[in-house]
C-alpha cells in the first residue's frame, strides 16, 4: 500500500499537505451531504427569504427562498465534477500530444508545439466568452466541462513532452530501441509510468483552472445558470443585488467555500509536486 | 548576426503569425459550428421587441445581416472575405449602438484596460521578482516567510473572487476606496491634477487585485529559480572570490534568474488579460471587460467578435514585443 | 613551516527528508600540510571526497555539508587563521582571493554568462581594493593578462564567445590577480582536450615558478600529477591512503590502491593488459568497516575487515595507511 504510506508520510512531514487534507475533507463532507439534503436545489421559495445565518440555516437563506448551506452542497459537488470532466478530457489530449511530440520529434513535434504555444499565449477568456455567448441557453454544465477540456491542455502537454524528451535520453529507452521494441510500446510501457505522477499533479492544477473559469463564465451569465455551482451562486447573488441589499451571506458563503476549495487543491498540488520532483526534494533536504 | 536572425528572430516571427492565424481561425470557426444562427437570433430579437415589421423588410434585414456577418458564399469564400475585412481593419458596426463601428468602441475602452494592466503587470513582476530572490537568498527572514505564505494563499484564488473580497473589504466594510468605476459619474476625463487623483483612487483596488494575484506567481517562480541559481558554478565561484554579497545577489543571482521570468511574462499576458477583463466587471471599470459585459447583455454579437479578435492580436503582439526585447537582457542570444 | 595544515578533518553531508536521514562521510579523518613554494597534488577517483576537502579548505561549507571535527589552519607568516571558525565577512575581506584563490572544477561555467569578462575582474577588484580610476584599472588588468599571454580583446567578450581553453586561462588570470599565497586548482584541465590541457598546465606551472606560491592541484588524472606536482596525496573513500614526493609515489608506491592507479597509466612500450579493480567505489553513506579499500583489495587480510589501518611514516616524506606495510609484508 504505497499510496497509503505516501499519504501518511506527507501528513507527518508536510504542513501544507495537512492543511490541504483538512480543507479538502471539508469539501468532501459537503459534497457527501448533498446526498441527504432536505431541500431540492432546483426549487425556489422553499424557506423564508433573506434570513441571516442561524442554527437552522448555517449560511442563511437567499432572496430566492433557498437555504444557502444545502444549496452550496450541490454547488460544490457540481463545480468539483466539472473540474473532473475538464481534467479528464484535457489529460487525454495533453498525454497524446505530449507523448507524440516528445517521442516523434522532427516536424511533427514542431507543428504540435507551434499549435500548443499558440494556445498557451492566447487570451482564452474572450474566446470562451464568444463560445458561451453563442451557446447561451443551450449550455449545460457537462458541455461546459468538455469545452474547457478542449482548451485546457497546452501547458500540460508541454510539460509531458519535456519529460518524455528527458526520458528518451535514458539508457533503458535506448536499450528498448536497440532491442527492436516498437516505439509505441516503449511509450506505453516505459514512459507512461514516469509521466503519470506529473499527470496527476497537473490534473489538480487543471481542475483549479477549470473551476475558476466556470466562476468567471457564470458570473457573466454565460453558463447554465440553473445548475448550482460556485459560479452560479455568485451569479444569482449578483442578480438580486445581494451586496447592495445587505444580504452579505449570500456572497460570503460561495466566496468562503471557493477559497477553501481553491486553497485545498492548490496546497495539495504544490505538496505533491514537491514530493514527486527529486530536485525540490533535494532542495528540501539542503535547506 | 545572420545566426541571430535565423535562429532567434525568424522562429519568433513565425510563432507570432501562427498564434494570430490559429486565434483568428478559431474565432472564425466557432460561430459557424455553433447551433445558433446569429442572423436568425438577431431577427427574432428585433421581432420580439414588438414592433410590427412587414415580411419584405424582414427579408431585407436578413440579407443585410447575412452580408454583415460574412455568412454569404461558401465557407472558403467566407474565410477569405473574413481575413480581407480584418486586414482592412474593418470589424463592422456594433449592433447595439448601430452604426458605431466596433473598432471605435474598442478604441475607447482599450486605453483604460491597457493603462491598468500595464501598471499592474510591471509592478507585480518587479515586486514578485525582487522579493522572490530575497526569499531564496535569505531563507531565514520571518518577514519574507510571511509574504511567502500570503502569496501562496492568494495565488490559486480566481481573479473574480479576489476582486470581490477586496471590494467587500475596502469599499464596503472599510470604505476607504470608491465602490466602482474609474471616475465618478458626471466628471469628464481630463489631465488635470484633481482628475488624476480621482482616477488613481478609483484604480487602486482594481490594480491591487491584479497585483495580488499576479505577484504570487512571480514570487514563487523567482524563489525556485533563485534557489537553483545559487548553486550554479558562477555564483559559488563569485562567493569564493570574495565579491560583495550585494553584487552577487543583484548581478549574479537575480540578473540570471530574471531571464526565464521575462519569457514567463510574455507567456502570462493572455491569462492576465483574461483576469483584467473579469476584474473590470467586478469594479465596473470602463475598459474592455465592461465593454464585453455590455456586449453580452445587449446581445451584440459583432462587438463580442471584435473584442475576441482584438484581444488575440493584442496579446500576441505584446508577446512578440517581449520576444524582441529579450535579447537585450541575454547576450547569449544577442551574439550567437 | 606549513602554510596550511589540516588535522583530523571530518566533514559530512547530513540530510533528512520525509523522516529518512542519511549521513555521507565524505571526508573522514584527513591530516596533511601544505608548504610554501610547492605544487601539492591530490588524487583519487570521483566521489572519493577530494571535492569536499576543497570545499572545506576554501571556505565553501554550506548545508547539508558540515565540518564536524578537526581543524584547518592557515598561516601566512604574519597571522594564523582558523578556517573553520572564521566569520564569513572576515573570510571575505582578508582571506578570499588576497590569500587563497581558486580555479574551480568545471571552469567552463564559472563565469557569469550575462557579464563581460572585464566586469568579473571589476567585481573582484572593486570588492577587495576598490577602484578609483577605471582607466588605470583597465590598464592594470590588460597588463596582467598580457603577462599571462592572453589577448586584451578577451576582456570585452562574454563567456560563451570564448573557447574552453580560453575560459580556463581567464579563470587562472582571475585567480592570480592579487598574487595569492595559495591557489587551489580543482580539476583545472578535466574538460579540455589534450593539447589545450598541456598549455593550461604549463601556464599554471610557470606562474608558480615565478611567484613561488603554493598550488593545491586536485585531479583524478595521475598523468597530470606526474607532470606537474611536487608531492602527491592519494585519497580513497574519504581518507588519505598514501602521500609522498611525486617521484617516490610513481617509482615505489606502497598502497595497493596507489599501485592500481599507477599501473593503469598508459606507458610507451609496455604491453601488459590493464586490470581493473573489482567492485565499485564504496557508498560513503555506509562505508566499509576497517580499511575502506578492503572489499576491492586483491591483498586483503582478515585484519583489514575489522581494523582501520594507521598512517605510518615509511620514510621522512612518505607515509601510507595499510596493514601490509605496518606488518612489514611490503
Amino acid at each position: 500500500m504505497t499510496i497509503l504510506r505516501i499519504i501518511r508520510d506527507l501528513l507527518k512531514y508536510d504542513s501544507r499537505f495537512r492543511l490541504a487534507f483538512i480543507f479538502l475533507s471539508t469539501i468532501l463532507i459537503m459534497m457527501l451531504l448533498s446526498l441527504v439534503s432536505p431541500y431540492n436545489p432546483n426549487k425556489t421559495f422553499v424557506v423564508a427569504m433573506d434570513t441571516p445565518p442561524s442554527l437552522e440555516h448555517p449560511f442563511g437563506t437567499s432572496s430566492r427562498g433557498q437555504d444557502i448551506f444545502w444549496w452550496m452542497t450541490f454547488a460544490v459537488r457540481n463545480s468539483f465534477l466539472l473540474g473532473m470532466v475538464t481534467a479528464a478530457l484535457s489529460r487525454v489530449i495533453a498525454i497524446i500530444v505530449g507523448l507524440i511530440a516528445g517521442y516523434e520529434g522532427g516536424w511533427l513535434d514542431k507543428v504540435l508545439m507551434a499549435i500548443n504555444d499558440s494556445f498557451v499565449v492566447m487570451p482564452l477568456l474572450p474566446i470562451l466568452i464568444l463560445l458561451g455567448f453563442l451557446l447561451r441557453g443551450k449550455m449545460n454544465f457537462f458541455t461546459l466541462g468538455l469545452i474547457l477540456g478542449v482548451f485546457g491542455w497546452p501547458w500540460d502537454a508541454r510539460l509531458i513532452r519535456s519529460q518524455v524528451l528527458s526520458l528518451k535520453e535514458r539508457a533503458f529507452t535506448r536499450t528498448a530501441v536497440y532491442s527492436g521494441t516498437h516505439p509505441f510500446w516503449i511509450t506505453i510501457h516505459e514512459h507512461l509510468p514516469f509521466v503519470l505522477p506529473i499527470v496527476f499533479a497537473t490534473t489538480i492544477n487543471n481542475m483549479l483552472w477549470s473551476i475558476g473559469m466556470e466562476v468567471t463564465l457564470s458570473v457573466l451569465g454565460l453558463s447554465d445558470v440553473s445548475t448550482p455551482t460556485i459560479g452560479t451562486a455568485l451569479f444569482w447573488a449578483n442578480q438580486h443585488g445581494a451586496l447592495v441589499a445587505g444580504v452579505w451571506w449570500w456572497i460570503a458563503a460561495p466566496t468562503l467555500i471557493a477559497i477553501i476549495l481553491f486553497l485545498g487543491l492548490y496546497l495539495l498540488f504544490s505538496s505533491i509536486n514537491e514530493y514527486i520532483d527529486p530536485r525540490t526534494r533535494l532542495r528540501l533536504i539542503g535547506g | 548576426m545572420r545566426k541571430f536572425l535565423l535562429h532567434y528572430l525568424l522562429p519568433r516571427i513565425a510563432q507570432y503569425l501562427t498564434v494570430i492565424f490559429i486565434g483568428i481561425t478559431v474565432t472564425f470557426i466557432i460561430p459557424r459550428l455553433s447551433p445558433t444562427d446569429p442572423v436568425e437570433a438577431q431577427v427574432s430579437m428585433i421581432l420580439s421587441s414588438g414592433s410590427a415589421v412587414d415580411p419584405e423588410a424582414i427579408e431585407h434585414m436578413r440579407q443585410a445581416l447575412t452580408e454583415m456577418y460574412g455568412l454569404s458564399g461558401s465557407p472558403l469564400e467566407q474565410y477569405i472575405a473574413f481575413w480581407g475585412r480584418l486586414l482592412r481593419g474593418d470589424l463592422g458596426p456594433s449592433l447595439s449602438t448601430f452604426p458605431t463601428p466596433v473598432t471605435r468602441l474598442i478604441g475607447q475602452a482599450l486605453p483604460w484596460t491597457l493603462g491598468l494592466m500595464l501598471t499592474a503587470v510591471i509592478l507585480s513582476w518587479i515586486i514578485g521578482n525582487v522579493l522572490g530572490a530575497l526569499a531564496s537568498y535569505y531563507p531565514k527572514s520571518k518577514l519574507i516567510y510571511a509574504i511567502d505564505l500570503m502569496s501562496q494563499a492568494v495565488r490559486p484564488i480566481p481573479y473574480y473572487v479576489v476582486a470581490l473580497v477586496l471590494l467587500v473589504v475596502f469599499a464596503y466594510l472599510i470604505p476607504i476606496f470608491p465602490f466602482s468605476g474609474a471616475y465618478p459619474v458626471g466628471t469628464r476625463p481630463s489631465l488635470t491634477p484633481s482628475f488624476v487623483l480621482i482616477y488613481l483612487k478609483h484604480s487602486a483596488l482594481p490594480a491591487l487585485t491584479l497585483i495580488l494575484v499576479g505577484f504570487g506567481g512571480w514570487f514563487i517562480g523567482m524563489k525556485s529559480l533563485t534557489s537553483n541559481i545559487i548553486s550554479e558554478d558562477y555564483v559559488v565561484y563569485a562567493e569564493t572570490t570574495g565579491i560583495k554579497e550585494r553584487k552577487i545577489l543583484t548581478q549574479y543571482v537575480m540578473r540570471n534568474a530574471m531571464l526565464p521570468q521575462i519569457t514567463g511574462l510574455g507567456l502570462s499576458l493572455g491569462t492576465v488579460f483574461s483576469g483584467a477583463l473579469i476584474m473590470e466587471v467586478v469594479f465596473q471599470y470602463p475598459g474592455m471587460g465592461m465593454l464585453t459585459l455590455q456586449a453580452i447583455f445587449r446581445n451584440d454579437y459583432s462587438l463580442i467578435m471584435g473584442i475576441a479578435i482584438y484581444s488575440i492580436i493584442g496579446v500576441a503582439t505584446s508577446v512578440f514585443l517581449m520576444d524582441l526585447i529579450y535579447p537585450l537582457f541575454d547576450p547569449r542570444v544577442r551574439y550567437q | 613551516m606549513a602554510i596550511l595544515s589540516v588535522r583530523d578533518l571530518r566533514a559530512y553531508y547530513r540530510t533528512e527528508a520525509y523522516g529518512i536521514s542519511r549521513t555521507v562521510h565524505a571526508v573522514d579523518g584527513v591530516s596533511f600540510d601544505l608548504h610554501p613554494d610547492e605544487i601539492y597534488g591530490v588524487a583519487g577517483e570521483s566521489s572519493c571526497g577530494k571535492s569536499t576537502l576543497i570545499k572545506v579548505i576554501s571556505g565553501n561549507v554550506k548545508p547539508p555539508l558540515k565540518a564536524y571535527s578537526g581543524s584547518v589552519e592557515y598561516d601566512n607568516g604574519l597571522q594564523k587563521v582558523d578556517m573553520l571558525t572564521i566569520s564569513p565577512e572576515e573570510m571575505r575581506r582578508n582571506i578570499r582571493w588576497k590569500e587563497i584563490s581558486y580555479v574551480m572544477q568545471g571552469s567552463m561555467s564559472v563565469l557569469n554568462p550575462v557579464r563581460k569578462i572585464i566586469k568579473t575582474f571589476e567585481d573582484i577588484v572593486e570588492s577587495h581594493r576598490g577602484i578609483q580610476d577605471k582607466k588605470v584599472f583597465r590598464e592594470q588588468v590588460e597588463a596582467h593578462i598580457n603577462r599571462l599571454g592572453l589577448p586584451t580583446d578577451v576582456l570585452n567578450a562574454y563567456p560563451h564567445q570564448l573557447s574552453g581553453g580560453m575560459r580556463q586561462r581567464v579563470a587562472i588570470a582571475l585567480a592570480t590577480m592579487f598574487q595569492p599565497r595559495l591557489i587551489i586548482a580543482d580539476e583545472p584541465t578535466t574538460a579540455l582536450d589534450v593539447v589545450v590541457q598541456r598549455g593550461v598546465l604549463q601556464m599554471l606551472k610557470e606562474i608558480q615558478a615565478e611567484s613561488k606560491n603554493t598550488v593545491l592541484l586536485v585531479t583524478h588524472d595521475m598523468a597530470v600529477h606526474a607532470n606537474v606536482a611536487d608531492r602527491v596525496m592519494i585519497m580513497y573513500a574519504g581518507r588519505i591512503v598514501e602521500e609522498a614526493p611525486t617521484k617516490t609515489i610513481f617509482k615505489s608506491p606502497l598502497h595497493p590502491y596507489t599501485k592500481h592507479l599507477i599501473s593503469s597509466l598508459p606507458m610507451i612500450g609496455v604491453r601488459t593488459t590493464k586490470t581493473s579493480l573489482r567492485g565499485s567505489p564504496p557508498n560513503l553513506a555506509n562505508p566499509p568497516s576497517g580499511c575502506r579499500f578492503h572489499p576491492r583489495c586483491p591483498l586483503a587480510m582478515e585484519v583489514c575487515r575489522t581494523e582501520i589501518p594507521e598512517m605510518v611514516d615509511v620514510e621522512s616524506r612518505h607515509r601510507v595507511a595499510c596493514h601490509l606495510v605496518k606488518g612489514g609484508a611490503l
